[in-house]
């Protein structure tokens, strides 16, 4: 990890090729890149734009599934239904305090993992990332599970452990209040997921190059300083694409809360309302239209990101 | 054993029977059929979901897609009409139909009929009791010789300082307790019934729906209801019942097979279950008799099954009294068929066969209607919380969503 490659600062272009044309080396490499990327493009098509279409289609229809014969168009009455309907607004806002919740402090103890991790021993490192990212290799059901048992009073040790804090006895009910269930909720996704964000944190860590450091080191620059004016703005580019990644992923919370309360007590997520119109209630149209308008959401936050705070996705990747 | 596993069933046809999970009864079942049945066909059993929810959910979308791999099916009643109004259910032959309701329990008949047909085949059927300590009950007072109501439970509980338990988690379980008072109470949950979602006249806001908010409310605020009432199943209520403070709940009969087995794993003292006594459903007014909820699976057979014949067929082999009595008296799922509760076998397995047998000639089935999971997953928003029901806006606020998702102008 010692060795430093800093980004290039500018790309440079061709210039044996004359302008305006493509070299035959140029539109062969294109043509292999189309020929590589073309399966995976078509298979991304065929998984994820067709499911779209169909449901942006059938978001337009008044469609349930036992009853095809009565399907009739009915234009944008779905999502009139939807936007004016309170329970829409209500799984929005809770959907967007799970992820800022979340995604701020998980940012704040990923980034402490993601120091321990570069910082540890070189002989231990290993066995600690693995044990850093067990949590991430558990099924988001069994988590969720795991924590609701935890958190029941029949079944949970918490209310026992806890029970000298105040405000929490015996008889605490925590899925029984919609803060108190959805602090649960978000206790184990946080639990859950900051392993993820701290491995990004760690490439990004790994990006910052040590002369800098050093020098800022030489200059007499604390701990503090080094921190906040050499490593956070080395590791932008790694610190959006992270929170990027863990907002698109946070927004779309479903299982622990399918697990935990089955959306009582108002702590039902937008993915939860179209779980419930498609496939309990089996209002394809209604359905659809809520699955479309929380892809639309996510699209948002997607160019909010990337068009707003500038996130490239290449350069975090390292093809800068 | 290899056999089974091969495709070699030389031109057996094979049957397959998506079963609720049990006890491994119905798999059991199954290969006694097949032994039964001589080679004329098999029955393999598909374990569904836990929840009957998720049941329906697998089923409906598959047969939605005309799934031919879907023979057997067995269904919770409550979604039965949904099936049936969809075209799902194979109609049940004429002569079929005579038979498998021969001796069978009305609310099971009630249960397995949609439009006044006969649409799926009574399978085993259950109900709620009312289940008390003996030592409570007799330190309270209360003569349970004879119907208690509400809100005698409710008093001495509270006399008494120990649990009522109900189901009151924002699940099925919630309107299956909701409909057993409103049923009680003489009422029904949907006054008219229909197949156009927007002809169904609610009951919510009539004098027994009031008085069923009422006592759902007496009971959540009672304090006797355990502290994690909101989220109550009937495994909450049984662990509690299990418990130091226990007192009365109801429950379905198989807290009584699950208190015999932790005896017999050493994790109870047998003077826990000896202190458990049983009686029919509470009453919400005082000398009218209870409607006790009706629960249970029947068969439905899959409308583009491609052996319909022989899976109606299985399915009376399938409800044979001996196989009811066997279902039962191993997993603990009360009998459809009356002469099973006569088995002395089952007798001494189940004490309370009696009861059950009275509760399920009592008992009053779950609105039947082809949007059930509207109107039950409607009814749990709205009377979720119990302990914050008001019989003076509730019912008219339920009745107002429940209608509006009924007509699509809501989302559930």
């Amino acid at each position: 990890m010692s060795t430093t490659t800093l980004p290039p600062t500018e790309k440079s272009a061709p210039v044996s090729a004359p302008k305006g044309t493509t070299s035959d080396r140029a539109r062969s490499e294109r043509k292999l890149g189309w020929l590589l990327a073309g399966p995976a493009l078509l298979v991304m098509l065929l998984v994820t734009a067709y499911p779209i279409l169909q449901a942006v289609y059938d978001s337009l229809f008044d469609y349930r599934l036992t009853d095809p014969e009565n399907r009739a168009f009915n234009g944008l009455s779905n999502y009139l239904v939807i936007l004016t309907d309170s329970t829409w607004w209500i799984s929005i806002g809770v959907t967007v305090f799970i992820t800022v919740v979340t995604v701020a402090v998980e940012l704040v103890l990923g980034f402490a993992l993601a120091f321990v991790m570069a910082k540890a021993l070189s002989s231990i490192r290993p066995v600690l990332r693995a044990a850093i990212l067990i949590p991430y290799a558990v099924i988001t059901v069994v988590s969720a599970f795991a924590w609701k048992f935890a958190f029941a009073i029949d079944t949970g040790f918490v209310n026992k452990w806890f029970g000298w804090l105040p405000g929490i006895s015996g008889d605490t009910d925590w899925f029984g209040g919609q803060w108190s269930a959805l602090f649960v909720v978000c206790v184990a996704e946080i639990w859950k997921t900051t392993p993820f964000i701290s491995l990004l944190l760690l490439a990004g860590l790994a990006q910052v190059p040590e002369v800098l450091q050093e020098a800022a080191k030489v200059d007499g620059a604390t701990w503090w300083q080094r921190l906040r004016k050499v490593t956070l703005p080395n590791m932008k580019a790694a610190i959006m694409v992270a929170v990027l990644f863990r907002t698109l992923d946070a927004f779309r919370v479903f299982d622990s809360i399918f697990v935990m309360t089955a959306g009582a007590n108002r702590t039902e997520s937008v993915s939860f309302l179209a779980y419930r119109q498609t496939i309990s209630r089996l209002e394809i149209g209604l359905g659809s239209a809520v699955s479309v308008l929380l892809f639309l959401v996510v699209v948002g936050i997607a160019a909010l990101f990337i068009k707003g705070f500038k996130v490239d996705l290449a350069q975090a990747r390292g093809e800068g | 054993m290899l056999a089974a596993c091969g495709s070699d069933g030389g031109g057996v046809p094979t049957l397959t029977w998506y079963t609720n999970p049990d006890s491994g009864g119905q798999a059991e079942i199954a290969a006694r059929c097949t032994e039964a049945a001589g080679g004329r066909y098999r029955i393999t059993t598909s374990v569904l979901p836990r929840q009957a929810g998720e049941q329906r959910e697998q089923l409906i979308r598959r047969l939605a897609a005309n799934d031919d791999s879907i023979d057997i099916m067995s269904l919770d009643p409550p979604f039965i009409p949904e099936f049936a109004q969809a075209g799902f259910l194979a109609p049940v032959p004429e002569d079929v139909a005579q038979r498998v309701t021969e001796d069978v329990v009305e609310s099971a008949i009630e249960g397995s009929t949609w439009d006044d047909e006969l649409v799926a085949v009574p399978w085993w059927a259950n109900t709620q009791l009312l289940w008390y300590r003996k030592s409570v009950a007799e330190a309270a007072g209360l003569d349970m010789t004879q119907p208690v109501t509400w809100d005698q439970l409710i008093t001495a509980a509270q006399d008494q300082g120990k649990l009522l338990g109900v189901q009151g988690a924002r699940a099925e379980s919630l309107t299956v307790w909701f409909n057993a008072l409103i049923e009680s109470a003489g009422g029904s949950i949907i006054a008219e019934n229909s197949t156009d979602p927007d002809g169904i006249v609610l009951g919510l806001t009539s004098d027994a729906g009031i008085r069923a908010t009422e006592v759902m409310r007496d009971v959540s605020r009672s304090g006797q209801a355990g502290a994690a009432l909101s989220t109550a199943t009937e495994d909450t209520t049984a662990t509690g019942f299990e418990g130091p403070d226990a007192g009365f709940q109801v429950n379905y009969p198989f807290v009584w097979g699950r208190a015999l087995a932790a005896v017999e794993a050493g994790t109870m003292e047998q003077s826990v279950p000896d202190d458990f006594g049983w009686a029919l459903y509470p009453q919400v007014d005082e000398g009218t008799e209870s409607a006790p909820p009706y629960g249970g699976i029947n068969l439905g057979i899959g409308a583009f099954s491609q052996h319909v014949d022989l899976a109606y067929e299985a399915t009376e082999c399938i409800t044979t009294t001996e196989n009811q009595a066997y279902y039962m008296t191993t997993n603990g799922n009360p009998a459809s068929d009356v002469a099973v509760y006569d088995d002395p076998e089952v007798q001494k397995v189940f004490p309370m066969a009696d009861t059950i047998l009275q509760s399920l000639d009592q008992a009053a089935p779950r609105p039947q209607t082809p949007y059930y999971s509207e109107v039950s997953g409607g009814l749990q928003r709205e009377y979720h919380p119990t302990s914050s029901v008001d019989p003076d806006s509730t019912p008219q606020r339920a009745t107002d969503f429940i209608t509006a998702v009924l007509k699509k102008e809501q989302l559930l």
